[in-house]
């Protein structure tokens, strides 16, 4: 028998047929929506005539949009208040199940899928979100589409889609102290940069890899987008089904058993072949911090901002375009600089771990008197884990403030944005221009290191600390 | 979504020379608040156009009266980052039927294809040749010949092929769409699933 890579297992189980000189026919098997990608698909369905054809695979939950304080009271902004209320006219229209607002299954809807068990290794999962990569932690060919395809999904569960490349990331040994899932992604890109995964899919493979915990994994998975792939994921294994395992929508009983076994023959076959192949080495990783606008430009904590030596054309001056809009300048350490708002939270580092991980290094500490900071859980779920092993009191003895879940300054669509000029250590996904707020300045990092520079007030190496 | 065939264009080309040109520049996220498909053009490139008051910057390209057409040509990895597909309709809103770039973010072009808006993929060189040619004569006219995957410089006639997915072409030349292919598929669907 050929062998088969673990992306082509999936893929190919779910192909309902090929279009000749086109793309295949993909049938999928769980779809997220959320408010801001889904209102246009619902109107081109009903201008078709067209219904959902299986609303209980679909999942509903508004995130990009949502005040984080206050969130029991009506949304004050009319625009994103319609956007939410659309998601929840529409839902109930087509019998799609809703998670609102202050409801327990609410939140970032890349936090709320895992952690209900409605993700599960052997899927296919779309969401009209480029960070549903995030679901490839469990071993899932999980990527973003446009709003056309979610439209797609609703009317026949099937998109369209051409067969990626495949890419093999191998990261062997042991990460060094203060080194996260965060600093292993922004690493890759760092090298490969934000297009050296177009076309590809990547699977991440090697003992570095397989230590992650699962919500480490889903860190990774999430910024697999950042490199330009398609998604990210990890093969399923011991650490995959005891996550699942027990969760709302898992299987149970004699179906689990079946499940297990399943999800088990999921992984790369000896000899089977990738496009592209890369090999890292955890040990050479340190605690990274981006310095530009897009996050490939990242480097590690303690290093200085690279010169344009070499560069040219094109290349040169979208390079010195991207320092005057930070502010910095070539050969500049990153160490020591000031910085104003730090944002804890997103569908990349908003799950339990990542605000123990916050909470542990703030314990004792105190919140520098420069910095604003925003602590957002991503979901219903992950605020009350925060509460229940008390982190809440840490936090707020050292000065910081917990919010309500959404994906808030990750994209400044609700009134979480950051000032003009000012620069934000994120826990979040991307520094592009603007991001977090017209002309904000987004330094991306792990939470350690967000929580470094919140004690301190400037770009610090947590492993000062550690 | 409804889009007008495409056949072949001859027209003036905007340029904008910077790379990895993300999807919060074409459409910030702030702008992504209504529940219909309609007016995103007016908030295409928004933070590059326009400053904190609302007035145009002057030296962006979409704001140079010199340049004009409904060819726009991007630097590398043009449309990175997110999903969103109002990136694609900001494009077509403000009436550019053709994006030109030596790369393209994958999600990005799928939006693009499903709007009607053609990618074209030329090597770097050619890229550089195009911007050239709009610097020296902000009037050249582009021919993009889909039926012949042919992109053509007219003043000297140098040419690039580019690459399209036969099914996505024949899609783009009858002003198709894969929802309805999809919906016609019900049958298959319903056989695979058992």
């Amino acid at each position: 028998m050929e062998a088969k890579t673990l992306f082509d297992k999936i893929w190919d189980s779910h192909v309902v047929k090929e279009v000749e000189g086109g793309p295949s026919v993909l049938y999928i098997d769980r779809h997220f929506i959320h408010e801001v990608t889904s209102p246009v698909a619902f109107l081109g369905l009903e201008k078709r005539g067209a219904k959902v054809l299986r609303p209980e695979k679909t999942v509903a939950t508004p995130d990009h949009n949502v005040p984080t304080i206050n969130q029991h009271l009506s949304i004050k902004d009319e625009l994103s208040r319609n956007q939410v209320e659309m998601l929840k006219k529409n839902c109930a229209n087509h019998g799609i199940v809703y998670h609102g607002l202050g409801t327990e299954g609410h939140g970032v809807v890349h936090i709320i899928g895992p952690e209900m068990g409605i993700t599960q290794p052997g899927m296919t999962i779309v969401c009209g979100d480029s960070h549903t990569s995030t679901h490839g932690a469990f071993g899932a060919i999980a990527f973003g589409i446009g709003t056309s395809e979610v439209e797609m999904v609703l009317a026949s569960q099937c998109i369209m889609q051409p067969k990626p490349k495949k890419m093999l990331i191998t990261v062997n040994g042991q990460l060094s102290k203060g080194v996260t899932a965060k600093d292993i992604a922004l690493y890759i890109i760092s090298k490969i940069s934000t297009s050296g995964g177009t076309g590809h899919f990547i699977e991440y493979a090697g003992s570095a890899i397989t230590s992650l915990s699962m919500e480490a994994r889903m860190t990774l998975c999430n910024l697999s987008i950042e490199s330009g792939a398609r998604g990210g994921m990890i093969a399923p294994d011991e650490t995959t089904i005891e996550y699942v395992k027990g969760r709302q929508f898992a299987p149970k009983g004699q179906d689990w058993d079946k499940a297990v076994a399943y999800w088990k023959s999921l992984k790369t076959d000896e000899g089977a072949v990738f496009d592209t192949e890369l090999v890292y080495d955890a040990a050479d990783i340190e605690p990274m911090i981006t310095y530009g606008t897009n996050p490939g430009m990242g480097i590690g904590v303690s290093q200085s901002i690279p010169t344009s030596d070499g560069l040219a054309g094109t290349d040169k001056t979208t390079y010195e375009k991207a320092l005057k809009y930070m502010g910095y300048s070539e050969g500049e350490k990153m160490v020591g600089k000031q910085i104003d708002y730090v944002f804890v939270g997103s569908c990349t580092n908003g799950r339990i771990e990542d605000f123990r991980a916050f909470a542990a290094f703030v314990k004792g500490k105190k919140k520098a008197d420069n910095v604003t900071a925003w602590i957002v859980p991503g979901s219903q779920a992950v605020e009350k884990q925060i509460r229940a092993e008390g982190l809440v009191e840490i936090l707020e003895a050292a000065g910081f403030e917990l919010r309500q879940p959404g994906c808030s300054a990750c994209l400044a669509m609700n009134d979480d944005k950051i000032p003009e000029g000012k620069y934000s250590v994120s826990t979040s996904n991307r520094n592009f221009e603007g991001r977090q707020g017209p002309g904000a300045r987004t330094l991306l990092a792990s939470p350690l290191t967000a929580a470094a520079a919140a004690v301190k007030g400037v770009i610090t190496d947590p492993r000062e600390f550690l | 979504m409804s889009y007008d065939k495409f056949i072949t264009l001859t027209s003036t080309a905007v340029p904008l020379p910077i790379e990895n040109i993300d999807t919060d520049q074409i459409i910030p996220a702030r702008f992504l608040k209504a529940v219909e498909r309609k007016g995103f053009g007016d908030n295409l490139f928004r933070d590059w156009r326009y400053d904190k008051s609302n007035q145009p910057i002057a030296d962006f390209p979409l704001n140079q009266a010199k340049y004009s057409g409904k060819i726009l040509v991007g630097g590398k990895n043009f449309g990175s980052g997110s999903s969103r597909e109002h990136a694609a309709w900001a494009i077509y809103d403000y009436g550019f039927r053709v994006v030109v770039s030596s790369f393209f973010a994958d999600i990005f072009q799928g939006n693009a294809l499903n709007n009607g808006i053609l990618p074209v993929v030329v090597s770097p060189e050619f890229l550089e040749k195009i911007f050239a040619t709009i610097d020296a004569d902000n009037n050249a006219q582009f021919e993009v010949d889909l039926q012949n995957q042919k992109f053509t410089i007219k003043a000297t006639g140098e040419s690039a092929d580019f690459t399209i997915n036969p099914y996505k072409k024949h899609c783009l030349t009858h002003g198709l769409d894969d929802i309805d292919y999809l919906i016609s598929m019900k049958e298959e669907i319903a056989a695979f699933e058992k």
